[in-house]
């Protein structure tokens, strides 16, 4: 099979879209929070607490869309700890953001050790499962890409336009966009810039935490240590390449799952035989690094990402 | 809420937070002792004796506290010029396979010149492995945050990549591992009969070498004045760039020499494992310290203590040795918390 | 409307006490605001005027005293509060997002924050009769950050009247504006007045006092001091009730002019965001004169003096230094060269909050002998150089190794001056100097300026305050868009005309005269 072969597979762009699916969780979450100021660095660990979170509801007896919640709201925690320390006591978002990703991590290692001390490897759930839509997925090429995922896939893509729809069409919104871009304006009609941006970085967190759910509960059936594997970062770069947009997030995510979809297919190619698989793995780094690049010049960072707002200090 | 800066502040404001929140960090690490089913005192008791109970205790805390002096100045020293190096992971493994390449038989010398000559190589290949973020930071205005943090994976992947291929020992049974240095590339014991290597030493003498940079020379100064202040500094005509890229390659060096005495003063060779985050760990180390190089060596081995001692405790009871990673996790952020609070008030609104 | 006692009081504050630490920001002051009125808030800097508009307006809470509108008390510390009473204030600092619309920047937080729909229709409609009724013509769909600062100054007051505010607050309005635009500013204040609404006017320009309101309240200290009909005084007594002394404007001779020290020929340098860059400026410097340069804010001065600073190189056009064309400059070329440079901003740009005196000191020459030698700092040499200038320019301060950032700002300022001054430069760069500073500072650098030009250095004054510059200067240049007008000599300009020349008026003609 050569290049041009995979291109044209249905199977591949199923598995872009799969990829990308965890991404987009991810990136939206980030996304909310950059757009409100603040940017978090707990995405890493706080995907694997959802990872371990959601699988772990399941494993225990729960419903599929209640592990869903259960990681959501595991998200939402580590998103308090985070906002409470970088938004009323405005602390370096780096540290807090790091201090968070260890936290999770090693909490959830923790946990996992505490919940099957015997295992020696990790048991399965009945994860999600594909869904067919009818008619669309009878299309050539796209309808198995994008029709016959599994539900946590579809809900991916309505967040982008719920989040994009929120961002652009509603006051809330425009009051995130506002405290991401100057807290005093914000401040200065009456709102509170810490509400909204606790709250942005809860429900950016919670989101993150899906995004980990997504790897245990829809693309595997089990929780792995190491399962995250560096997406967190790799969605802190789609944010930028996306421009702080949801659209262009979800295509930066989307071709990002394709470049690595497409690297997994070249390996078993005659092609990928003569290269190391790790110059394989590590394309997708390079990619983020790529796209960080290109898009350092042009992006529309938000002007007061980063930048804590202290009431009455000027 | 509000915040309002202390200007001249008590005794108590300055020891009573840091107090609490090592307090606070020992009450949730005992609650999560708890959880898992074992009395907290003993474990506690356990981590302690662990860490530093006994000669043998005191000793692998040491060893352990070497590569995290390292990478703690590392991250020091780059955080001190607000150059936020997350890759020290990566620049370790770079000054290890360094050490690898060139000890293993390549360089026919004694120790007195191999040694020198392995820990400069390390340092170099280090530095080189930090350059690269931080001249897309100058350059392109890259953020040097999330560019540092794939690095480790990038690089972690390509020592994966020599192991299996041109690095990898014939004799290993095909695991992915380095042939062993020679006798003299290897770091002697400093007292014999100790299992205390020379890289402990090495290490203290970079703490005290850094604290000497940072407070009596030009480049120190200017690194400070680069953290505390990008704007005043440029405008006063520090060339912030340049630096930004000294100190790049001081930070990756330092964190280089992690994996150099590593390999060179304890393993012997390089294998995949060899850092089980030390590079990471070194952001905690570098923050205990409030980034005082000399500080840094008392929070390296605050921090290889909880490690050495977890581990023991955790083959005496059922608790699984995270446990020290979320003590240091929840030390962190705490104390971050503690040290503002000792020169801010809360002023409810 | 001055003093109709049957006009209704719309806003009462009753013995406002605000305490930080052992200052006391307002001591016991009461006012009322009677409905159609315009009273003026009169005081320096450090008076505790925005910590009284900031109680008012619930951003700080009072440690004493209460607020009423409307004859209901208004809760502490709820800016939500005084909005939905009718309280609009107009910040010194404008509250606008950059990269949102107007619309958007003035229905941010006047719809339910949950709703599902934000509605823009209806918004725009009232939008666009506010801007009819009050005339502040702004465009609804242009982004903020591409407006000038005179629109989005309407943007502000948009805000406020969008909410349907009864009484409205300025603090220190005119600041920003060129007199014609501070004159429309008047003309649209007048035009509230005449719909019902009470104006509380927050300024330091005396004449601006005058002209605009009823009654004027002075402050000094945190406490209130005076309140006098604006009918019965006049512009020396309120200097005088201001400061608590009589004020004479220092009598300066005039500079005698020597050599070009430093000569710009048609330099052009690239815009900066919002703010203009230079455009084919020429510009000589003379030793032993001032060069006052006049204009609003963000009309190219930060490029003039980033140019004159060595942190720009021309892109166009020649740069001269004793006549010698400059090829490489940088911020440390110009300390080198003789240059001293008393940066715009003391905090961010001139000092280094958390290094003590001594390293704030030695921060432009710290790389040259004595203070380094191959590598190493010599910390004692330092420290005597900034005893030194402790003495030499009485910055008060504990000692050396204080922390700069516990200094006040006029202490501050004389460190900066000592730092720049004690070599004798040849040319000095003063970027509003005596910002934010009390008379007492400001008296003590302008005395500084004028010695070294009398010791026959150039000085260069960049300034917004045009009594400041017209007090001072030799010379007087306006800067507007980019462009530089031709030189006044001292004392044959009035305010009139160089507010003309501010508005960018002058340039037309000129260009008319010259094709």
């Amino acid at each position: 099979m050569d290049i041009f072969e995979i291109l044209l597979s249905a199977s591949f762009w199923t598995a872009a879209i799969r990829i990308a699916s965890p991404l987009i969780f991810a990136t939206l979450g980030e996304l909310i929070c950059e757009r409100a100021g603040v940017l978090n660095l707990g995405i890493e660990g706080i995907m694997v607490a959802g990872a371990f979170a959601g699988w772990m509801a399941v494993y225990s007896g729960t419903g599929l869309w209640m592990g869903v919640a259960v990681a959501m709201v595991v998200g939402m925690l580590f998103g308090l700890i985070h906002s409470l320390l970088t938004v009323p006591f405005g602390l370096s978002q780096h540290v807090v953001g790091l201090g968070v990703t260890l936290l999770a991590t090693s909490l959830t290692y923790y946990a996992y050790r505490l919940a099957l001390p015997e295992v020696t490897s990790p048991p399965k759930i009945d994860a999600f499962q594909p869904f067919e839509i009818p008619l669309l997925s009878d299309i050539p090429l796209i309808g198995p890409a994008l029709f016959a995922q599994t539900p946590l896939t579809y809900l991916a893509f309505i967040l982008v336009g719920v989040v994009a729809l929120v961002l652009y069409r509603t006051p809330l919104g425009l009051a995130l966009r506002a405290a991401g871009e100057n807290p005093a304006a914000v401040a200065a009609q009456g709102l509170s810039v810490t509400g909204i941006r606790m709250g942005a970085v809860i429900v950016g967190s919670g989101l993150m935490a899906v995004g980990g759910a997504f790897l245990t509960m829809s693309a595997f059936d089990s929780f792995f240590f190491e399962m995250v594997n560096g997406r967190g970062w790799i969605c802190i770069a789609l944010v930028v390449f996306g421009a702080w947009k949801p659209g262009k997030a979800l295509l930066g995510a989307i071709l990002f799952a394709a470049f690595d979809a497409l690297q997994i297919r070249v390996q078993q190619t005659p092609l990928g035989a003569d290269i190391p698989y790790q110059v394989f793995l590590m394309m997708p780094y390079f990619l983020s690094i790529l796209a960080l690049i290109v898009m350092s010049r042009r992006a529309e960072v938000p002007a007061a990402l980063m930048v804590p707002f202290n009431k009455g200090e000027r | 809420m509000r915040l309002e800066p202390v200007a001249n502040p008590s005794l108590w404001r300055t020891t009573m937070p840091p107090a609490i929140a090592i307090g606070s960090t020992v009450v949730i690490a005992s609650l999560l002792a708890m959880a898992a089913g074992a009395n907290p005192f003993s474990v506690l008791g356990l981590i302690l004796k662990g860490a530093f109970g006994s000669k043998f205790a005191l000793l692998e805390t040491l060893n352990r506290a070497t590569p995290l002096i390292f990478t703690g100045l590392a991250v020091a020293v780059a955080f001190r010029a607000r150059l936020w190096n997350i890759g020290a992971e990566a620049q370790l493994y770079a000054g290890a396979l360094m050490t690898v390449v060139l000890g293993t038989g390549m360089l026919q010398w004694g120790a007195l010149a191999l040694l020198p000559a392995l820990a400069l190589a390390s340092m170099l290949a280090g530095a080189l492995v930090l350059l690269v973020p931080a001249l897309l930071k100058v350059r392109f205005g890259v953020d040097e945050v999330v560019t540092t943090l794939l690095f480790n994976f990038i690089f972690l992947l390509f020592i994966s990549m020599l192991l299996e291929g041109p690095l990898k020992d014939p004799m290993g049974m095909g695991w992915p591992k380095s042939e062993r240095l020679v006798a003299e590339a290897r770091l002697p014991r400093i007292v014999e009969g100790l299992r205390l290597h020379w890289g402990f030493a090495l290490a203290l003498i970079a703490a005290v070498v850094v604290w000497v940079i940072e407070r009596r020379t030009t480049l120190g100064y200017e690194m400070r004045a680069v953290g505390l202040n990008r704007e005043a500094a440029g405008f006063a005509g520090i060339p912030v760039n340049r630096v930004l890229i000294k100190t790049a390659l001081l930070s990756g060096g330092l964190a280089a020499l992690a994996g150099f005495s590593e390999v060179a003063g304890l393993k012997g060779n390089l294998t995949l494992d060899l850092s089980p985050g030390y590079g990471y760990t070194g952001i905690i180390v570098a923050m205990l310290a409030l980034l005082n190089p000399l500080a840094v060596v008392a929070a390296a081995l605050f921090v290889a203590g909880i490690f050495v001692g977890a581990d023991s405790m955790s083959r005496a009871v059922e608790v699984p040795s995270y446990l020290a990673d979320i003590m240091l996790a929840t030390a962190l952020l705490l104390m971050v918390l503690a040290i503002l609070l000792t020169r801010f008030r809360v002023v409810r609104e | 409307m001055a003093g109709d006692g049957a006009a209704q009081v719309v806003l009462r504050l009753d013995s406002i006490t605000k305490r930080f630490g052992k200052l006391v920001a307002n001591d016991a002051v009461s006012l009322s605001l009677r409905e159609g009125e315009v009273i003026a808030l009169l005081g320096e800097n450090g008076a505790g005027k925005t910590t009284l508009l900031n109680i008012l307006f619930g951003q700080y809470t009072a440690d004493e005293g209460n607020v009423e509108v409307f004859g209901q008390a208004l809760p502490p510390g709820n800016p939500r509060a005084a909005l939905d009473a009718g309280v609009g204030m107009v910040h010194q600092h404008f509250t606008l997002a950059d990269n949102m619309t107007v619309l958007e920047n003035v229905i941010l937080g006047t719809q339910p924050l949950l709703s599902p729909r934000l509605d823009r229709g209806a918004a725009r409609t009232k939008l666009e009769k506010l801007a009819q009724d009050f005339g502040l013509q702004v465009h609804p769909d242009a982004k903020v950050g591409s407006l000038t600062v005179g629109e989005r100054q309407r943007v502000e007051i948009l805000k406020a009247l969008y909410r349907d505010a009864r009484i409205l607050i300025l603090d220190e309005p005119t600041a920003v504006l060129t007199p014609q635009e501070t004159e429309d500013l008047f003309a649209t204040l007048r035009k509230a007045i005449k719909l019902g609404l009470s104006v509380v006017f927050i300024s330091h320009k005396l004449h601006e006092v005058m002209a605009i309101s009823d009654r004027v309240l002075i402050l000094r200290h945190g406490r209130l001091v005076a309140e006098r009909p604006i009918a019965e005084v006049d512009k020396e007594t309120l200097a005088s009730l201001m400061v608590g002394a009589d004020v004479s404007a220092p009598k300066v001779a005039p500079g005698r002019p020597g050599d070009v020290l430093m000569r710009l020929d048609a330099v052009t340098t690239p815009a900066r965001g919002n703010a203009p860059g230079l455009a084919d400026v020429s510009l000589a410097l003379h030793a032993g004169q001032i060069v006052g340069l006049a204009g609003v804010s963000g009309n190219g001065q930060g490029a003039l003096a980033d140019l004159i600073g060595g942190l720009i190189a021309p892109a166009e056009g020649r740069m001269e230094l004793d006549s010698a064309r400059l090829d490489t400059w940088s911020p440390r070329a110009a300390v080198q060269s003789g240059i001293a440079r008393i940066p715009e901003d003391r905090h961010k740009t001139g000092t280094i909050a958390e290094f003590d005196l001594t390293e704030n000191a030695i921060l432009e020459t710290y790389a040259q002998p004595p203070y380094s030698r191959s590598g190493l700092m010599n910390w004692g040499r330092a420290e005597a150089f900034t005893r030194e200038i402790i003495e030499t320019y009485d910055v008060r301060c504990p000692g050396p190794g204080t922390r700069i950032r516990l200094l006040s700002g006029g202490n501050m300022q004389k460190l900066i001056l000592g730092r720049v001054l004690e070599a004798g430069p040849r040319i000095i760069l003063a970027n509003q100097p005596v910002r934010g500073l009390d008379i007492g500072a400001v008296n003590y650098v302008h005395g500084q300026l004028l010695a070294a030009r009398d010791r026959g250095a150039a000085v260069l004054l960049i300034s917004e305050d045009l009594d400041e510059i017209m007090a001072l200067s030799d010379v007087i240049h306006v800067i507007s868009e980019g462009r530089l007008s031709p030189g006044f000599a001292r004392g044959s300009v009035t305010p009139a005309e160089l507010g003309v020349w501010m508005a960018g008026q002058g340039f037309e003609k000129e260009a008319a005269h010259a094709s």
